[in-house]
């Protein structure tokens, strides 16, 4: 209970999230973006002549994946206020 | 050789001039009536102490004031300031045009701002926020209600803000933009017509792939068979995401892709166009999907409501973010270097983190130019596609 009252007056919860919240949101795009190098890099090997339609799917993909791990950096970023 | 000439031509005529023009009113309008959203959290969370440093770097980057002084560098201010030696700052005066109930219209220079206290006549300028003062010099408040859900809970007196029309940095360097747009398509566009059916030279042959790549991989594909109607309004939004994407980048320059206002600007307009633009079939698709059982009809529709909103909603987030996180990123990694030296006690530290910190800042640079190409090509594509969308062939 002293503990809890402790740590309720003293520390700020709000960076604490955002940072944890950053983290897993950096771990979420790497995964995904991930996934798709590796079958990008796949296909290609399947098929060379077809570099050049992989490589722009694969750059939209990638911009929308980072889209909503920018979504999540921004909500992180209001966490951080309060 | 014929073909691609002329059509080119048709794009490049005044119908990028009208558009150019809507976008510059609807974004000068809101650029400053709504703030960037950091600077409006700073502002109504209350001050963290923090506030003295808006005369940022009088007093060194510290790990204390290294947030709010990355947060100044992105946000909107009412002058452009370049650079300070020392205690000298190099900026340019902008005008301010303010419009209050109390006092009218009025329209001054940004130099007018007394340095110290930030005030001229009856306004004072608060973290890029313009405050109403009194004659006494106090802030002028006006009752605010307050109201829990339903309940009308009392009153309380709030500071007043005037409605702020000015041109700011965002503005100025939106309009840059703008010149910049004008004098580059209105000679393309005259070389077209001087030299119809001959090879492009110059500046001509620079553009030409970049217009064809719109018009060819994202305005055909994406809409079919009307897609010469829209194809100006999506090359112009190209070239304007991109060409303040890459302002944005140069040092000293304003930060206009990632204000949240201008992006919600560029957001209503696909919103707008889209919507205006509808198919018996698309509305048809959306309140009353065919072919689709009727208990998964229930839960359907209020999802593709929702979905005709949060469309334009991803694109506006997704470029604000993209562009605001690139630049936080740069000014911490450079940021680095000035933590390290400690204000100056520890020099040494100082150069050695800047060995590592300034070849990632470069590159970082770089992957920010692919990113300002990218984001803009994805903002042009998922409009043409939901312009696409929105009009679909009769097939059944």
């Amino acid at each position: 209970m002293l503990l809890q009252t402790i740590l309720l007056e003293v520390v700020k919860y709000g960076p604490i999230g955002a940072g944890i919240g950053a983290g897993l949101v950096a771990l979420g795009v790497g995964l995904g973006i991930g996934k798709i190098g590796g079958s990008a890099v796949e296909a290609i090997a399947r098929q060379p002549e077809a570099v050049g339609d992989i490589r722009t799917t694969a750059i939209i993909l990638a911009a929308f994946i980072e889209g909503v791990a920018l979504f999540g950096a921004v909500i992180c970023f209001l966490a951080m206020g309060s | 050789m014929k073909y691609v000439n002329s059509s080119v031509r048709g794009f490049l005529r005044m119908k990028k001039f009208t558009f150019l023009l809507a976008f510059m009113t609807c974004t000068w309008s809101f650029a400053m009536a709504n703030d960037s959203i950091m600077g409006h959290d700073t502002e109504q969370s209350g001050h963290d102490g923090t506030h003295e440093n808006s005369n940022h770097a009088d007093e060194g980057l510290t790990t204390a004031n290294m947030s709010v002084t990355i947060l100044h560098h992105i946000s909107d201010a009412h002058e452009w300031h370049f650079f300070s030696i020392g205690e000298t700052h190099v900026s340019l005066p902008l005008p301010v045009i303010l419009y209050s109930e109390e006092y009218g219209l009025d329209v001054f220079m940004s130099g007018n701002l007394d340095h110290h206290t930030h005030t001229y006549k009856n306004y004072k300028e608060e973290h890029g926020h313009i405050l109403l003062l009194d004659d006494q010099g106090n802030p002028v408040l006006r009752e605010h209600e307050i109201w829990e859900g339903r309940n009308f809970v009392g009153t309380e007196m709030k500071k007043v803000y005037p409605m702020d029309f000015s041109i700011t940095k965002n503005v100025a360097s939106m309009l840059l933009a703008f010149v910049a747009m004008l004098l580059i398509f209105i000679s393309v566009a005259k070389a077209y017509k001087k030299r119809p059916d001959q090879a492009p030279r110059g500046l001509q042959s620079f553009m030409e792939p970049l217009i064809l790549f719109v018009r060819d991989d994202i305005a055909k594909p994406n809409m079919g068979h009307h897609y010469l109607r829209f194809t100006p309004y999506l090359l112009s939004l190209f070239f304007f995401i991109w060409i303040n994407n890459l302002l944005g980048l140069l040092p000293g320059a304003a930060n206009v892709t990632g204000n949240i206002a201008f992006t919600m600007v560029l957001a209503l307009l696909s919103l707008i166009i889209t919507n205006i633009n509808g198919n018996k079939s698309y509305w048809q698709h959306i309140f009353w999907p065919p072919g689709i059982p009727f208990l998964v009809k229930l839960i359907l529709i209020p999802v593709e409501v929702i979905s005709i909103f949060s469309k334009p909603f991803a694109l506006m987030i997704r470029l604000f973010a993209n562009m605001t996180a690139g630049h936080i990123i740069i000014m911490s990694i450079l940021s680095l270097i000035f933590l390290f030296a400690e204000n100056g006690t520890n020099v040494g530290a100082g150069f050695g983190v800047s060995l590592a910190s300034v070849p990632f800042a470069i590159f970082l640079y770089v992957l920010e130019l692919l990113v300002a190409a990218i984001q803009a090509f994805i903002f042009t594509m998922l409009t043409a596609l939901f312009i696409g969308q929105a009009m679909p062939a009769e097939h059944h």
